[in-house]
């Protein structure tokens, strides 16, 4: 065991996979000598050599096509996208080639790529280095989305997704990088050393897709979250009391439902929460399913606490990401019922 | 509007590109500056891309107007490689015809000839290992053929039929072979680019010793791939051949909408400090000696090339297409280049390894050959009317490695409302 941050034991999940495995390949800009621009690469190149950790230009598109084609070769491409605003320009490859090669073939050809890309706000990145677009991959067939909320996840996830038969988008909430943040921008952030889930085992292991973590149980109220806001609902359950179950779900597709549904048909009660905007968000789809699984059961509307519907603003960032204010009274709205 | 009243300068014109001929007017590449065959010289496998700038404003050409092959990229094939050159190119023409002829039978959904464009597709599949890469747009089954690969399974893809290794999940023409180095067709155009540069640096990467080639047609070279896929394959001197089969039209847009009026598709190489060729695309010779120097480039470490196949569509872009509505009846018979299956029975001829009749005897045993493959193929079904070649179920398979839970239950889903429909 060691006690790591979520960059390092993102680092050490790579350089686990590449021991393990020679088709592990690293891929993107600035990733290779230099070490990536959040240092989640940093050091692979030297001990594996340039033909397995490289810089590549700057181009999104090719970035992922080229790894598509790799994979096709036989390799397990990690492609990295500096920063999840980007991955645009490889969208075309990703929902046209990646999701879609094995059903178009039926299983002839394959693409175990795992896309690694930092995401989310709270770090006053304005338009383009703060978006959450992980509603627009969930939509795709053939897409696995997983989003760590801690160091411990973060390893045993990554390694999970590498070694996945399939496509995985790996969204890092690069808000948390260096340590759990609960929504208050005004106080210090505290590093992942006091935090529990930093003790990261050295070697092997992973935490598996498709399972959900409940990381405070209750009795009030689920709390359906993911990345950075998982941070921010226990800091709300811990300063308000309210007894709130609260679920990191750590894999969107797929999704594990039972763990939901188990979870709210106690409670009665449901609030989503996250930093992507609201409209077609993938909160839309949980409050969905939950509606349609759990409807006898709910005593309260489902609350979804999210980003606005506007593109992520630069100084007015407090008052866009959903923090512990907003998540408190959402809370107190779904109890008073 | 901008207010331009009391500027000196005149106003900007937008220029919108036209082709010289639409339907009704008459048709003349008589301007075509076409250099004689063996007039460009070889140049070694090793060149630096900056000793071949000229190469991409040209055209190799290796058969003469009389079928004489000339010049310096003469390949030397022996006669009876030739014949099986013919072959490959006659058999893809015979499939095209019946295939195209059962889409318009009803027995399948849609359907794309190739026709013109044979040697494309069959000369370079000669030129490459057997265990080379492909990574083929939609009309370059020729590779397939010229591979062996068994018509009976191609056509079942067509018929989306019980044969179908694809389950019927794609649309016809979108093949797919594993074991045939023929990589599964996309619908979405020119993303099989940095996918065949992508699989060519994996192959260096390991130390492999095959290479990979890609195929766009001049339209798709607009699209963000191409470039993607050209600074890759620069950057990392991955060992590719980067196909653009120049066939003037992409669907009705003619080449100029695709940036030829101001250059060759070629050169665009020169930009990416690339080796570029042009080769006329209706010379089986010419194609295959440019996809084996290209090929011999690359695995000798020497880095990728761009080779432009310039040739003609001579038929409809598609099953849903009709060119009468944007291009002249008559322009494919007057394009300068000819037909390539007709240009190498003419060479064969010359040298004295083929003749009429046993042109005749061939076509006449492909055509049987097709007709074959076709009652074998139709035996396992095809699309017409309601007739369903795959259970139900399968809608929901190779989504992911395994049936996640949201999906069985869509599959269970689908299933109880047949049942309570009774269908």
């Amino acid at each position: 065991m060691t006690v790591m941050n979520m960059i390092q034991a993102i680092n050490s999940a790579l350089d686990v996979c590449m021991t393990r495995d020679e088709a592990v390949v690293v891929l993107g800009e600035d990733v290779g000598y230099f070490g990536g621009v959040f240092r989640a690469t940093a050091g692979l190149q030297k001990k594996h050599g340039k033909t397995r950790v490289f810089d590549t230009p700057i181009n999104e598109c090719g970035i992922i096509g080229v790894a598509v084609g790799m994979a096709t070769y036989g390799l397990r491409p990690v492609p990295e996208i500096q920063f999840a605003d980007y991955i645009y320009p490889g969208m075309d490859q990703l929902i046209s080639e990646a999701a879609r090669l094995r059903y178009r073939s039926a299983g002839e050809w394959t693409c175990p790529i795992t896309v690694r890309s930092p995401f989310g706000g709270g770090i006053f990145g304005g338009q383009t280095h703060s978006q959450s677009p992980e509603g627009i991959f969930t939509h795709v067939a053939g897409l696995k989305t997983v989003i760590p909320s801690n160091p411990y996840d973060a390893k045993g996830l990554l390694i999970a997704a590498i070694e996945d038969p399939d496509p995985v988008l790996f969204f890092e909430p690069k808000r948390i990088y260096n340590g759990p943040f609960d929504g208050h921008y005004d106080r210090p952030v505290q590093p992942w050393s006091k935090h529990g889930s930093s003790e990261v085992p050295d070697g092997h292991y992973t935490v598996p897709l498709g399972k959900a973590a409940v990381v405070r149980a209750g009795e009030a109220v689920t709390v359906l979250c993911y990345g950075t806001m998982v941070h921010v609902a226990l800091g709300v359950a811990a300063e308000t009391g309210i007894d709130a179950e609260i679920i990191d779900l750590r894999t969107l597709v797929p999704l594990d439902i039972e763990t939901i549904t188990a979870s709210v048909e106690k409670t009665g009660r449901c609030v989503i929460v996250h930093e992507a905007t609201r409209t077609g968000g993938f909160g839309a789809e949980l409050s969905a399913q939950v509606q349609e699984r759990c409807f006898h059961h709910l005593e309260a509307p489902i609350e979804r606490v999210t980003g606005w519907d506007t593109p992520y603003p630069h100084s007015l960032e407090w008052a866009y990401f959903p923090g512990p204010v907003r998540l408190t009274q959402a809370l107190h709205r779904v109890l008073k019922d | 509007m901008a207010d331009t009243a009391g500027r000196n300068t005149r106003p900007l014109a937008l220029h919108v590109p036209e082709p010289r001929f639409r339907p009704g007017d008459a048709v003349s590449f008589d301007d075509l500056d076409l250099p004689a065959a063996g007039a460009v010289g070889r140049p070694p496998v090793d060149a630096a891309p900056a000793a071949l700038r000229d190469y991409p404003y040209t055209l190799i050409r290796v058969l003469d107007p009389e079928g004489r092959a000339v010049g310096a990229w003469d390949p030397r094939l022996a006669p009876d490689r030739l014949v099986r050159m013919l072959r490959g190119m006659m058999l893809t023409r015979a499939y095209d015809d019946r295939m195209f002829r059962a889409q318009r039978q009803g027995k399948t959904s849609f359907y794309m000839k190739c026709t013109g464009e044979e040697a494309v597709a069959v000369a370079a599949a000669h030129a490459l290992h057997r265990d080379d890469m492909c990574f083929p747009s939609y009309r370059q089954q020729g590779l397939l053929i010229a591979r062996d690969w068994p018509l009976v399974d191609m056509m079942c893809q067509i018929y989306s039929n019980a044969g179908d290794r694809m389950k019927g999940r794609q649309l016809p023409v979108m093949y797919s072979s594993k074991e045939a180095g023929f990589f599964s067709i996309s619908g979405n155009l020119a993303t099989q680019y940095p996918q065949a540069v992508g699989w060519a640096m994996a192959s260096a990467a390991r130390g492999d010793t095959r290479i990979a080639a890609g195929w766009v047609g001049e339209g798709s070279t607009a699209e963000g791939d191409f470039h993607a896929a050209c600074i890759f394959a620069a950057v990392y001197r991955a060992p590719v051949i980067l196909n653009i089969v120049n066939n003037q039209w992409a669907i009705s847009s003619f080449s100029g909408i695709a940036g030829a009026e101001a250059t060759t598709f070629a050169a665009r190489a020169n930009g990416y400090g690339v080796a570029g060729l042009r080769v006329d695309g209706n010379d089986p010779l010419a194609v295959f000696a440019a996809t084996e120097w290209a090929a011999e480039r690359a695995r000798g470490n020497h880095g990728p090339t761009i080779i432009e196949h310039f040739t003609y569509r001579v038929e409809a872009h598609s099953t849903s297409d009709d060119p009468s509505a944007y291009r002249p009846a008559d322009e494919a018979r007057a394009f300068p280049l000819g037909d390539p299956i007709e240009r190498l029975k003419q060479h064969l001829i010359l040298i004295g390894a083929w003749d009429e009749a046993r042109h005749e005897a061939l076509r006449a045993e492909l055509v049987e050959q097709v007709r074959a493959a076709g009652r074998e193929a139709e035996a396992l079904g095809t699309l017409s009317g309601t007739a369903f070649n795959h259970g139900f179920e399968t809608i929901f398979e190779d989504v992911f490695a395994t049936m996640p839970p949201h999906l069985k239950e869509q599959s269970e889903q689908m299933a109880e409302e047949r049942r309570v429909a009774g269908v």
